[in-house]
């Protein structure tokens, strides 16, 4: 499924506090060319800080990220920034742009980072993948007419249209039902087919997990507690947090 | 060992922390404007857009305050006047007060309250649902986007909208002048031009910018700054006009001394 030897990601001994909330106790991860590693955890442990420390929205207290062969820490802004665009971060709330309309957004980061486009070129790539998320509809609408799924597709194609390496997910079922859920978890299935991407997928919902998952890595109390398989994680599961997770989300 | 030494300090000592520090960060804020202001990509259409926001919106409410101040001031100031037989002086007095202190104040004070609150709200309420931080993980750097483009918009605008109330202002008083004294415009405006100086009109532009440049920074300071979710986004609002006002009057003031000095020199 995946190539064991190539990591695009290497989290070592990565320590996160706010004040005196230590939320990341020494974190090691990696994730493999081609897979879906699913972060789980429950709400507050640090899940969305940990992808936020990769792209540089936050920065580390210890530890070393390396995103692609370059380690985080040393990297100038323009570094940063060049290696920002190899990382589709797809937000929770979609973070689409209020004052601009689904083309406008799909459009901006596009026109901003690559110079010498045609507005046929531009129109390709923006139509295209709105009608790879299944929303070509929506083109000229404004964020604050979508449904709260849709958003979620847009906020995804608008990650997809500089072609990232790697996609970071952050809670992307959240707040939605259950039939969008399916919805947003296939789009990831299939981003990860269509695109050739590598992606973590950070979530509080086991059915994501499972659908989308290659591997799981369950974070408690600012480590994690167990990386693997789904079954490998759950059916082996000897932590009684783990298992209560497990039984939470799929007894409840 | 330091944070039970930060948890025993008196709580004035405490509140002179968080004002030195939200000053220091301020500072940078500025700095960073000031550093970045000057170097490409220059957001021409941003900046376009942001002046139509500013400049063209406000026009309606700078046009009704702006004849009213004239009217108001103008029927305020006869009674005095009149008591020495000097109502043909009141062009005169009229223009010099607005134009060197009313239109320039009034405008800012407006623009503070309609523009600032805007621009403190949009960019809070960018920054509270992650729009800012999708800007800086797709490799566009927020802050030239956001805060350098509204900031030069407000500080070309206001001195613009500043002119424009000062016409409004005048045509207001022309009209009670007339009713009441019976001068024609033409008597009217030449009264104007004659009391009016160079200095006049050069140092309310130059206070406007200033004015516009404070209403713009403090505006996206105060958004950018903000957290808490909704409830930030309203302080951000809030704080953004209360501050911006503050400052408006001091900076006023500070003119006030300084075009005094030159005139008197």
């Amino acid at each position: 499924m995946h190539s064991e030897d190539e990591k695009v990601v290497e989290i070592r001994g990565v320590k996160k506090s706010f004040d005196e909330n230590h939320v990341l106790r020494g974190v090691d991860l990696d994730l493999h060319k081609g897979e879906n590693l699913v972060v789980l955890g429950k709400s507050g442990t640090g899940k969305s800080v940990l992808i936020k420390l990769m792209v540089g929205l936050l920065k580390q207290d210890e530890g070393t990220i390396t995103i692609l062969g370059k380690n985080t820490n040393n990297l100038k802004l323009k570094e940063l920034n060049k290696l920002r665009l190899k990382i589709g971060f797809a937000f929770q709330a979609s973070a689409l742009y209020d004052s601009m309309t689904v083309r406008e957004n799909l459009e901006f980061p596009l026109v901003r980072n690559v110079k010498n486009l045609t507005r046929k070129e531009i129109n390709k790539k923006v139509e295209g993948l709105l009608d790879s998320v299944g929303l070509p509809k929506t083109i000229n609408q404004m964020p604050a007419e979508l449904s709260g799924g849709q958003k979620k597709r847009i906020g995804i194609a608008r990650t997809l249209i500089l072609e990232p390496e790697i996609m970071l997910y952050d809670e992307p079922t959240a707040g939605l039902d259950p039939t969008t859920c399916i919805d947003i978890n296939n789009l990831i299935n299939q981003v990860k087919e269509e695109y050739n991407t590598s992606s973590i997928v950070i979530t509080h919902d086991l059915t994501c997990a499972k659908v989308t998952g290659d591997r799981m890595a369950v974070l408690i109390d600012g480590q994690f507690q167990a990386v693997g398989t789904f079954e490998e994680v759950f059916a082996q599961a000897t932590n009684p947090r783990i298992k209560s997770f497990y039984d939470y989300n799929f007894i409840q | 060992m330091s944070e039970k030494s930060e948890n025993n300090k008196p709580v004035l000592t405490k509140k002179l922390d968080k004002f030195l520090t939200g000053l220091a960060n301020a500072f940078r804020f500025v700095k960073r404007f000031f550093s970045e202001v000057w170097f490409p990509p220059y957001e021409f259409k941003e900046i376009l857009r942001q002046c139509y926001e500013i400049g063209y919106r406000s026009l309606p409410l700078i046009s009704l305050t702006g004849f009213i101040v004239g009217i108001v001031f103008t029927n305020q100031s006869r009674p005095s006047l009149s008591e020495f037989g000097a109502t043909s002086w009141l062009p005169a007095l009229i223009s010099i007060a607005i134009i060197r202190a009313m239109g320039p104040l009034v405008t800012a004070l407006i623009a503070a309250g309609k523009v600032g609150s805007s621009i403190g709200a949009e960019i809070g309420s960018m920054k509270v649902t992650e729009q800012i931080d999708a800007m800086e993980v797709s490799a566009i750097n927020p802050f030239k986007y956001l805060v350098v483009s509204r900031t030069i918009a407000t500080t070309l605008m206001i001195p613009i909208l500043v002119l424009y109330t000062d016409f409004v202002a005048l045509i207001g008083s022309f009209i009670n002048v007339n009713q009441n004294e019976l001068v024609s415009l033409s008597t009217f405006f030449v009264q104007v031009f004659e009391a009016v100086s160079f200095l006049d009109v050069f140092s309310s532009l130059i206070k406007s910018l200033v004015f516009g440049f404070t209403i713009g920074i403090v505006g996206c300071y105060k958004g950018y700054n903000s957290s808490n979710g909704t409830e930030g986004v309203g302080k951000a609002a809030n704080a953004s006009v209360v501050m911006s006002m503050f400052l408006i009057f001091i900076e006023e003031l500070l003119a006030l001394q300084i075009v005094n000095a030159i005139r008197y020199a």
